[in-house]
């Protein structure tokens, strides 16, 4: 069964029509690259799925669960969209660390407070905490910053602190995860220190979303790459199919642009 | 000497207007902040309205108003000067706390809001983990600022014949001593001065990261 079914989600901002239809679904541990120019709805598309915009028409299912539908006209109590929403983890563009936390207790954070829900919270809470920080620094191990627990964000570099944004979202251990332009914010010296990290990702099979500027690296990674155009998709396939055999004339003329 | 006991006794209410005022003014301001911020148009509207009047006119005018008007138009006169000058200024510094506020969290970004959402955070979370901390920081020089015209502004409570320390300071000059009215300004100074102290020690406490 698929993971992920998007289904004819549709995004207006007041008579701006951002998305018109969008179809797609992924299968667990499949890396799926977006990629088109800015305003194609790329950005846009990610918001709708993690619930930080409300898309105007369409479904989205996970594992078979509907978690969005347009159309439901009930009210969902604000417990049960966060539990919906904890099935995607996001990296913005910006990052978005709290800078007043360090590195650790960046990633910590939401862990701890969402432990406070468990039943045996009260006599297991030291044990809890304890597994939790565990947890965040073989993270933040993992994405190289085990020497950095005790930072500042202000004291890091822009390509440690995606890092640490993409251990604060993977502690949470979601189901996809979705980066938006996770190196646009970065010089492009740094770039590769994000994409490592994502490759790192995918061999341990991830299941991903990446909107990306990054041709060379979506060919690279990806399962499969769409290609969205002006709110639609305009291709769905391998990276071999979309990059190398466009059958749109808009995406070669978007392709021989980019690369 | 009894001069200079007659002024400290006048300062002690300068400084009970001053902490009562405080204590008072700092939360009511986030409720007035909050109102402003509402997404329910009349509240918003209402408490706009409120902001504008009290910042609007000066505070010496409200003391009056809150003085005189319960007598006036409900027939219910204000039993003590004291309890009238603790209202208007009370009112009078919600008011400007609350515009403090609301630049505050206006200040940060969305994306920190959006990133708490992603988390899995309540809004509740998100406020007071995620916002609360830095809204304090951003706003600790524009409190400052208006906490210190505060300490200064309990002169103020003169003007409803409330026995602060100008009060003390006048009858002596009346009398035709004048330097205690004078020496009031060193009573002003030092508790400036403790306060400069101790919110230079604050913004250097909250200087270990910044945004």
């Amino acid at each position: 069964m698929a993971i992920l079914e998007v289904k004819n989600i549709c995004k207006s901002f007041g008579d701006t029509e951002v998305l018109k239809g969008i179809n797609f679904s992924m299968d667990r541990g499949e890396i799926i690259s977006v990629i088109g120019s800015s305003g194609s709805g790329k950005t846009t598309l990610l918001r709708c799925i993690n619930f930080l915009e409300t898309a105007t028409k369409g479904q989205i299912y996970v594992d078979g669960e509907c978690i969005f539908d347009a159309d439901y006209k009930g009210k969902l109590t604000a417990s049960e969209i966060r539990r919906r929403q904890l099935n995607f983890g996001l990296v913005f563009q910006s990052f978005n660390l709290f800078p007043q936390y360090n590195v650790l207790k960046n990633v910590t954070l939401a862990p701890r407070l969402l432990a406070k829900e468990r039943p045996d919270f009260k006599q297991n809470k030291q044990q809890i905490y304890e597994e939790i920080d565990r947890h965040a620094e073989e993270l933040l191990d993992r994405v190289g910053l085990a020497e950095k627990l005790d930072a500042y964000p202000c004291e890091l570099s822009g390509g440690q602190q995606q890092r640490v944004s993409i251990a604060r979202a993977l502690a949470l251990e979601p189901k996809i995860l979705f980066f938006d332009e996770p190196t646009s914010a970065l010089d492009p010296e740094i770039t590769n220190e994000i994409l490592k990290v994502i490759k790192s990702l995918a061999q341990k099979h991830m299941t991903m979303i990446i909107v990306t500027h990054e041709i060379e690296f979506a060919k690279s990674v990806s399962d499969r790459i769409i290609f969205m155009n002006e709110g639609i998709v305009l291709e769905d396939g391998t990276p071999d199919e979309v990059i190398n055999n466009p059958k749109n004339e808009r995406t070669k003329a978007f392709l021989s642009k980019m690369l | 000497m009894d001069k200079w006991l007659s002024l400290v006794d006048g300062f002690q209410f300068n400084l009970i207007l001053f902490f009562g005022t405080i204590i008072a003014a700092v939360p009511l301001g986030l409720i007035i902040c909050f109102c402003s911020m509402s997404k329910f148009k009349p509240l918003s509207y209402v408490s706009k309205v409120f902001v504008w009047i009290i910042r609007g006119t000066p505070l010496m005018l409200q003391l009056f108003v809150v003085l005189y008007a319960p007598g006036l138009l409900l027939h219910t006169p204000m039993k003590s000067r004291m309890t009238a000058a603790f209202v208007a200024f009370i009112i009078n510094y919600a008011a400007y706390f609350s515009e403090i506020y609301r630049g505050g969290i206006e200040g940060i970004p969305r994306g920190q809001y959006e990133a708490g959402q992603v988390l899995g955070l309540t809004k509740l979370q998100v406020f007071i983990r995620v916002v609360l901390m830095q809204v304090v920081k951003r706003i600790m020089a524009p409190m400052s600022n208006e906490i210190m015209t505060l300490v200064k502004d309990t002169s103020l409570a003169r003007t409803i014949a409330v026995a602060e320390i100008m009060m003390s300071a006048e009858r002596f000059s009346k009398a035709g001593v004048i330097w205690p009215l004078f020496a009031t300004a060193l009573f002003f100074l030092a508790m400036c001065g403790l306060l400069t102290l101790l919110f230079n020690f604050i913004e250097k406490k909250l200087d270990y990261y910044h945004a």
